[in-house]
């Protein structure tokens, strides 16, 4: 299972005033597994690259291949593309439309047109992946609080059991609980139910304790591609771009420049603290 | 697909056009557009296109985005095209069949009606393509404020238009972002029969319904917290004020609307 992009271009708008270059040679390979970690400004382009990976938008020029099938040649069927690649967009509640949670749910396996008791079996499951119990099943989706919502809206694209899922900033607007719920139940189904994963977020802590694999956005071309520890390295590019590196990571840069002998690698909390006990203990 | 609607987009560039007061541009509109329909004969329909294609060029807006603008309304056109050939009975005839008549006069008028209707489209959309939506309120409401002597609540309704038109490219925007969420969870807006299509319509517009209301409430609340409180006792930062290029593309208007008068005498 892999998804391969070949030097795949997008243009905006190509004949206005105002084309805009949103993919610049984009060539990559997303591998069976992977956790990947999707990072990049406002508008540098990674919003669209996903929306890529499921066929949404075309690319003006190259090819994108999933499992080593081009996903816009002949007989291949988009419609089976969305269902093995799932895509939850920013603001995921929004899209809630039916008048409970349980048949807003089924909407997706619905259109694979599945039978009854597989849709069903699929919806039950993909709400308990979320943490979601039978006493919210019959409860409009407006009901719900925003983090409540928010899991609705994912277990919608979980029915369709995908096996990469890509998440298009899962948090944002969350308080930080349904932030740590959101993102515990996401390395959940990585872990256990061995999901792709390609989360898209701008919280370098995040990225830092969750991602296995840092891709990094800017001007519609990928700059960096890497493990965090590897990434981050370049804080002071990444700075350039808008970006950053985990605070911790700029504690450990000062310490050591402050004499104290530690490794900078250090991107979590829990990593720098066993950095500073070790480096204290020396003394 | 769905950002072909160009009316209501400000396209931003420095232009002669672009800098006129709004309320030249608004009378402009009126103006150009009463002359379409006063103009007889293919001299007059000549002059138009060459007035038009002229003030086009001016502005500086390509003119790709205004036949985008088109499309909308290509079923209105080809209706009034259609009614025009047939029932018009004039000139000699071309083609008899059954009730079926055509005749050259027909024929004449359909062809001056789909451009006359044309023109007004590009016309129109010129205007808000060279003027943004907040001087176009203001133009609006400076230009209609003798209303409010009967009572007519002019502020609010150009502040309605303003903001209805400042919503139309985020609502396209918000129709393309929920199409491609429900496409993520494979719904297919592209085939079936018509009852089909409008059934998979539900889970577009009860989203868009609602994130527009939420929206209205939103934006309801941000204008209160800025005590707005209607149009009574409001300044503005830059009132409007005719300048010599307003005056000058006055006259060439008039000078247009005259012309159009005189050949439709003549003829």
């Amino acid at each position: 299972m892999s998804i391969r992009l070949d030097k795949v271009d997008y243009i905006y708008e190509p004949d206005t005033a105002f084309p805009v270059h949103a993919l610049d040679h984009v060539s990559l390979t997303i591998r069976d597994g992977e956790f990947i970690g999707l990072m990049g400004h406002t508008g540098s382009g990674k919003s669209t690259l996903i929306q890529h990976l499921n066929g949404l938008v075309r690319p003006t020029s190259g090819t994108i291949y999933y499992n080593d099938r081009d996903i816009h040649g002949e007989g291949f069927s988009l419609k089976e593309l969305r269902s093995k690649v799932g895509l939850v967009f920013q603001y995921p509640e929004h899209q809630l439309f039916e008048a409970d949670v349980f048949s807003d749910v089924c909407f997706g396996p619905k259109n694979l047109g599945l039978e009854k008791e597989e849709i069903q079996r699929r919806a039950r499951h993909a709400l308990e992946l979320v943490g979601m119990d039978e006493s919210f099943y019959s409860l409009s989706p407006f009901e719900l609080s925003g983090g409540q919502k928010r899991r609705v809206a994912i277990a919608g694209v979980l029915a369709m059991e995908p096996e990469v899922l890509i998440l298009d900033e899962p948090t944002a607007g969350l308080d930080p609980m349904g932030r740590d719920e959101i993102l515990e139940q996401v390395k959940r189904l990585h872990e256990e139910n061995h999901i792709t994963i390609i989360l898209v977020s701008h919280s370098m802590e995040d990225m830092a304790r969750y991602a296995g694999r840092l891709i990094v956005m800017d001007h519609g071309k990928v700059q960096f591609d890497g493990t965090p520890v590897e990434v981050f390295r370049h804080y002071k590019e990444l700075e350039k771009m808008g970006l950053a590196a985990p605070q911790v990571t700029y504690l450990m840069h000062s310490l050591r420049e402050k004499g104290w002998d530690v490794n900078v690698d250090a991107i979590t909390v829990a990593q720098a603290k066993q950095e500073i006990m070790r480096v204290w203990k020396k003394h | 697909m769905i950002r072909d609607i160009t009316l209501g987009q400000y396209y931003p560039i420095e232009s002669p056009i672009h800098r006129l007061d709004p309320r030249t541009k608004l009378a402009g509109t009126l103006i150009f557009i009463v002359a379409l329909f006063v103009a007889q004969g293919l001299v007059a329909y000549l002059i138009a296109t060459a007035f038009l294609a002229s003030v086009i060029r001016v502005s500086k807006v390509p003119l790709s985005y205004m036949v985008r603008g088109l499309k909308s309304i290509v079923i209105l056109l080809l209706f009034s095209v259609v009614f025009n050939i047939f029932f018009i009975q004039d000139g000699t005839m071309l083609i008899h069949v059954g009730f079926i008549t055509i005749t050259t006069g027909g024929l004449i008028q359909a062809a001056f009606m789909a451009v006359r209707l044309v023109y007004l489209i590009i016309g129109s959309t010129l205007m808000t393509l060279t003027t943004t939506p907040n001087d176009l309120t203001d133009g609006l409401e400076k230009s209609l404020g003798f209303l409010k002597k009967i009572h007519v609540p002019v502020h609010e309704i150009a502040m309605i238009m303003s903001i209805a038109l400042r919503f139309i490219p985020i609502l396209v925007e918000e129709t393309d972002k929920i199409m491609k969420a429900q496409m993520a969870r494979g719904a297919d807006f592209e085939s079936g029969n018509l009852i089909q299509r409008a059934k998979a319509m539900v889970p577009l517009l009860v989203p868009l319904f609602i994130s527009a209301f939420r929206r209205a409430s939103d934006l309801a609340m941000a204008m209160e917290a800025r005590c707005y409180h209607g149009g009574e006792g409001r300044t503005k930062m830059k009132p409007l004020r005719y300048e010599r290029a307003d005056k000058a593309a006055y006259g060439v208007l008039l000078a247009f609307l005259a012309l159009m008068v005189v050949l439709r005498v003549l003829a």
